[in-house]
């Protein structure tokens, strides 16, 4: 609602004021994280705080950017966990969203499906959580990327359909029409005629699937019990649980952690954004 | 060329990879802990007798003093840990769709909370609120503001209220984000023509821009909602339900009941009436998304 009026000179200090809280409110504590990963162990115990860093401090990051020790391993073990599980669930995802989608946009599949669907992502995981862990044990794949794979896949697939669905609705139908008569099957025409204009919505679904299944923790904590399926949101409830008592060694786990969200959430903001408020909000 | 198949069955074909995902890893053990939680079973490594008890776990469930306060407690997360986010998150809009220099970057920056994983926020506010070394003690220490260094995740009284507080910080920008979007379409000729009749900033917001934007407000508010309803990674990470059991929400409890305590038939019946209570909310959801868009 901006003003063609000049605004009056209090109304703008209270503009600035509150401008100013607000950023110190959203800064802070991700700045204050990043300071302590970068202060020395004794500056973090000094009452008040030392809350600039006497000497900086860069040994837990090559503490945990090294393979050869045990906190090292530990985390580095999960960031690539972390990766490939949430690569691979939004791929998925993807593919199955696509086509679903598909089917719900141009194939009169039942709106009450699609509720059933998006049904499924509101309920709260304990409801799933018990016989998943017993059909998993069954099969031997309990504590094994796989299972993490699957579970994050269920969990992305109706959001992806929704976004996806949305964006396919607004396409004219015309082009899809022209490319059958020419004798072009489904799949070909999704691949070489729908995919390439929905290619920016597919982005952003991509990148909103990969941070949610980067953010996941309790799927993970009950699923997964080794470096051989942990993922990063469990390797840092146990960094900050065990016998760490470093607050730094924390802090830059943490910090380490976001940088792939934060640095995805920054560059593709606005894509980012417009999936979020549209996936939730235009329908 | 005629396609080999009819549309009919082509729309199956499209829905199958989704429909066998969440069929296998939602519907089914959806259908199957309903079971459990008419059961007395029990998570054993030794094969076990199950037997049918009826409504029995319900009853037990319903009459737990502890189950009903933890209950409680998770409403009270999810209405002011909502709450606070929709008055933050609508003010923050409001402020950020005026004219001034850096708006793109004040933008871009509360992206940040949102973007960072939801446990690397929990583990952050923890370290903030330590008792001996937080940050938050030595700077409200700093400004004269309290005396002695508090134990505000150790202190019943307080300990849900800064939970809450961490959970704002990291979700009001999903609601600034979509009531910036909202108040984009709010017209301008509208809010002038009030101007020039004399009515006040306030009297324009909630005569004109709070109705204009409260269906969207409205959906994500129930999908936070659900959202803060589940609530259990930021309470494992920064309390386990403690202390006093005060911030034990119901997923918290639940889930000791299945992996603490090894029941699995009254844990089921517990995750029921949670899902029950969801699917009030979900509802609500629906409701919300129909009104908006008049599609789903």
């Amino acid at each position: 609602m901006h003003s063609t009026i000049k605004r009056p000179r209090h109304l703008s200090c209270l503009l600035y004021a509150s401008l100013t809280l607000l950023a110190f409110f959203v800064l802070a504590p991700v700045l204050w994280l990043l300071l302590m990963s970068l202060s020395s162990p004794t500056d973090l115990t000094k009452v008040p705080l030392q809350w600039i860093p006497s000497q900086w401090d860069f040994s837990r990051y090559a503490l945990l950017l090294d393979w050869q020790n045990g906190s090292g391993k530990r985390f580095l073990a999960a960031m690539l966990n972390s990766l490939i599980i949430a690569t691979s669930a939004s791929f998925i995802a993807l593919v199955a969203g696509v086509l679903a989608a598909y089917a719900f946009s141009r194939r009169n599949a039942s709106m009450l499906l699609m509720f059933a669907f998006l049904a499924t992502i509101m309920m709260p995981p304990i409801t799933y959580i018990l016989p998943l862990y017993s059909a998993f044990s069954e099969l031997g794949i309990l504590n094994t990327k796989v299972s993490l794979i699957i579970c994050y896949s269920a969990m992305l697939i109706p959001f992806a359909i929704w976004l996806m669905k949305t964006n396919i609705d607004v396409l004219p139908e015309e082009i899809e029409h022209a490319a059958m008569i020419e004798g072009a099957g489904t799949i070909y025409t999704l691949r070489k005629v729908v995919l390439p204009i929905i290619l920016p919505a597919i982005g952003a679904t991509a990148m909103l699937s990969f941070l949610t299944a980067w953010d996941e923790f309790f799927y993970a904590l009950i699923f997964s019990s080794d470096l051989s399926a942990k993922t990063i949101p469990v390797a840092i409830a146990d960094f900050s649980a065990g016998r760490v008592t470093d607050f730094g060694v924390i802090a830059s786990v943490g910090v380490l952690a976001s940088v792939p969200p934060v640095l995805i959430a920054l560059f593709f903001q606005r894509f980012i954004v417009s999936g979020l408020v549209g996936g939730s909000v235009k329908g | 060329m005629r396609s080999l198949i009819g549309a009919k069955q082509q729309k199956w074909l499209l829905l199958a990879p989704a429909l066998t995902v969440l069929a296998l890893i939602s519907f089914v053990p959806f259908v199957q802990t309903l079971w459990l939680s008419f059961s007395d079973s029990e998570i054993s490594a030794l094969p076990t007798v199950v037997s049918f008890i009826g409504l029995e776990n319900y009853i037990y469930a319903l009459t737990d003093p502890d189950f009903i306060d933890s209950l409680g407690r998770t409403l009270y997360f999810t209405f002011v840990s909502v709450g606070a986010e929709v008055i933050l998150g609508v003010a923050v809009a409001l402020l950020l769709n005026q004219q001034f220099k850096g708006r793109t970057l004040m933008r871009a920056l509360i992206i940040l909370p949102w973007a960072i994983p939801t446990i690397v926020n929990a583990v952050t506010w923890r370290l903030i609120y330590n008792p001996e070394y937080g940050a938050l003690n030595s700077l409200l220490m700093q400004l004269g503001i309290i005396g002695e260094y508090q134990s505000w995740l150790g202190n019943p009284d307080v300990a849900m209220n800064m939970v809450i507080l961490a959970d704002v910080w990291k979700n009001f920008p999903l609601v600034a984000y979509v009531a910036l979007a909202a108040l984009q379409t709010v017209p301008m000729d509208m809010l002038n023509a009030a101007r020039l009749e004399g009515a006040n900033a306030w009297r324009r917001f909630f005569k004109i821009t709070l109705p204009w934007i409260i269906g969207p407000l409205l959906v994500i508010i129930v999908l936070r909602s659900v959202e803060a309803f589940r609530v259990f990674d930021i309470i494992y990470v920064m309390t386990r339900g403690g202390p006093a059991n005060q911030t034990k929400t119901a997923s918290f409890y639940v889930y000791q009941e299945y992996f603490s305590y090894l029941r699995s038939g009254s844990g089921s019946s517990y995750a029921i009436i949670v899902a029950l209570i969801s699917i009030i909310l979900i509802f609500g959801y629906y409701k919300a998304a129909k009104r908006q868009n008049g599609s789903l």
